[in-house]
């Protein structure tokens, strides 16, 4: 489910039922792995690729002022977004490298202070992998556990710290089940200790509030395609004042972004993110609460109809737009090929390239058989009612249709308990 | 990834869905798993003893698109075989016909393991004359 592993989405000749009045197939469901982007941004961003087209790094002339105001004006709209400044704003090429810039470069930075590092296994391979590699150099990094609803012990981090601990780095709102940390707590016990706090953000910033300040976050990951602007543009928030934090530059070259992170800046994309922040933050509130409102549509409906239907992750710290389930006795993939006009995504090992079933899932202590039945709606901006009511009737359809082909199903109707059963072949 | 045309026609119309009654002494019942991927697989046979013609068949399958269409047509090639000609049915012959990409060729094994574990089942039950059952202790 998450994006790196996976097949792509089945490509299928759409044969089905036809769709309701006002109803396009095939649908978007799946916006945690990207959004669409925003028509409004894409009107900003289009003069910066011909008459704007300047080098933001070019002091000289009126190309380059152009451009640079571009990105100046972005600057501001994502700061006002988190509640920081401009300068604590630094723009990457999306959240994969704002996490590897924020982890690899506090590392460096605060090398003499310590080396041990604090993250948890739900986190995205993002910042999950930059910790092994800093394993490789000599860092120490607690993995922590996750709680049934997805969620951190705030007893377990405070136990994981040490002397040595210079980083504990949590995400804000995990990507496969939408659930949220206890993120302006995590803050508290970091700026307590003083200890940096870096949380990736990607699937938060622009979906719920996320102030810096009121958050004690001192770096977070921000990234253009998960808000309905660009892909391949991100940001980094670095905090300047109270702590001060300094991040090693883990790209080299021409000093842009004071020396954080050189290159010439993909004005464009930088443009396109700061509306995208700009829209957000005037729509969020009515969004957010439309978003939910369509969530529970669905699973209202869908639960309505089918029994032994599981949802993972806490319900009540979740993304508005997120709904992770699990339809017992029904394998993923098989329920992706069954409602091929809509696309969603599934934690199932058949639909991962590596055969493994979502990591995520697993950390909850979902069952592989439940991890294997999981689909995950990302419900968007874009997304309508009759769009969840016709997604709800096809998933239904195909769970009660895969059902009965399913002899797990047979068992457990017949009172077999799953658990006891030898299978050949193991 | 995309299916192929036969893939996806078994799966729209899976043939000889269904069960037949596991402890009946002309049935054999194939329940297997596959460690790769944790699906399961149940295939039955029913057998003519004075011919040892598989006369009917029928799957459950718990798995992907690919692992459903193997099983399905396992099904179809079964019927009417004896129970030697169905052993030599080798899962790349399933791999070919529905043009399995490689990641999907253990969908096919499964199919392959059910058919024989259902012959094996159907054997033993010929030896002995108590009905064994197959998947739960
Ligand atoms: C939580 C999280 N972090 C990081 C990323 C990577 O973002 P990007 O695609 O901008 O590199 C994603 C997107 O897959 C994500 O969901
Ligand atoms: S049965 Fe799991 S990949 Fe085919």
């Amino acid at each position: 489910m998450s994006t790196d592993v996976k097949v792509p989405p089945q490509q299928l000749p759409v044969t089905h039922v036809l769709a309701p009045e006002g109803v396009k197939l095939p649908i978007y469901m799946d916006n945690h792995a990207t959004t669409p982007m925003d028509p409004r941004v894409l009107e900003e961003i289009l003069p910066y690729f011909m008459e704007k087209f300047g080098n933001a790094a070019s002091r000289n002339h009126s190309f380059g002022w152009i451009a640079e105001e571009g990105v100046e004006t972005a600057r501001e709209r994502i700061a006002k977004l988190v509640g920081s400044t401009t300068k604590e704003i630094i723009f990457t090429s999306g959240a994969t490298e704002s996490d590897n810039l924020a982890i690899k470069g506090v590392a460096e930075m605060y090398r003499e202070k310590g080396n041990h590092i604090i993250t948890a296994v739900t986190e995205h391979k993002a910042v999950l992998d930059t910790c092994k590699r800093l394993e490789k150099y000599g860092y120490r990094v607690t993995y922590m556990p996750v709680q049934k609803d997805g969620l951190i012990d705030l007893d377990d981090l405070k136990r994981a710290m040490d002397d040595k601990t210079i980083l504990v780095t949590i995400m804000a709102a995990n990507n496969e089940i939408g659930v949220l940390q206890p993120v302006a707590e995590i803050g508290k016990l970091c700026r307590e200790r003083g200890v940096i706090f870096h949380t990736d953000a990607t699937q938060a910033v622009g979906k719920i509030p996320v102030d810096v300040n009121k958050l004690n976050i001192d770096v977070m990951s921000i990234s253009g395609h998960k808000m309905y602007g660009p892909k391949g543009v991100g940001a980094l928030y670095v905090r300047r004042k109270n702590p001060r934090v300094q991040v090693s530059a883990i790209i080299d070259g021409g000093g842009h972004e004071r020396g954080m992170r050189s290159g010439t800046l993909n004005v464009p994309g930088i443009v396109g993110l700061g509306k995208a922040c700009a829209l957000a933050q005037e729509e969020m509130a009515t969004e957010s609460v439309r978003l939910a409102g369509l969530r529970e549509r669905l699973r209202d409906r869908i639960m309505g109809k089918l029994d032994e239907v599981y949802i993972n992750g806490s319900m009540e710290h979740r993304l508005p737009g997120n709904l992770n389930i699990s339809f017992a006795y029904v394998e993923g993939e098989s329920l992706l090929m069954g409602i091929n006009d809509v696309a969603v995504s599934s934690g199932s090992a058949c639909t991962s390239a590596t055969l493994e079933p979502s990591y995520v899932l697993k950390a909850l202590g979902t069952g592989d058989d439940l991890a294997h039945s999981s689909i995950r709606f990302g419900i968007g901006r874009f997304n309508t009612a009759a769009e969840v009511d016709y997604v709800a009737d096809r998933v239904i359809e195909t769970v009660e249709r895969l059902r009965e082909l399913s002899p797990l199903y047979e068992m457990a109707k017949e009172g077999i308990n799953l658990k006891d059963v030898k299978w050949a072949g193991e | 990834m995309s299916y192929s045309d036969k893939v996806i026609d078994h799966y729209n119309n899976p043939r000889n869905v269904g069960s037949m009654d596991k402890s009946s002494n002309d049935v054999g019942t194939g329940l297997v798993g596959a460690p790769e991927c944790g699906d399961v697989m149940k295939l039955q046979i029913r057998v003519n003893r004075d011919t040892n013609v598989i006369e009917e068949a029928k799957f459950k399958t718990f798995g992907c698109g690919s692992a459903i269409a193997s099983s399905s047509l396992a099904t179809e090639w079964v019927k009417g075989k004896t129970v030697d000609e169905a052993l030599t049915i080798k899962n790349m012959d399933i791999v070919k016909e529905l043009s399995l990409p490689p990641v999907k060729i253990h969908c096919s094994v499964l199919a392959e393991d059910a058919i024989r574990s259902a012959i094996a089942d159907w054997k033993k039950k010929q030896e002995t004359t108590k009905p064994v059952a197959v998947e739960a202790k």
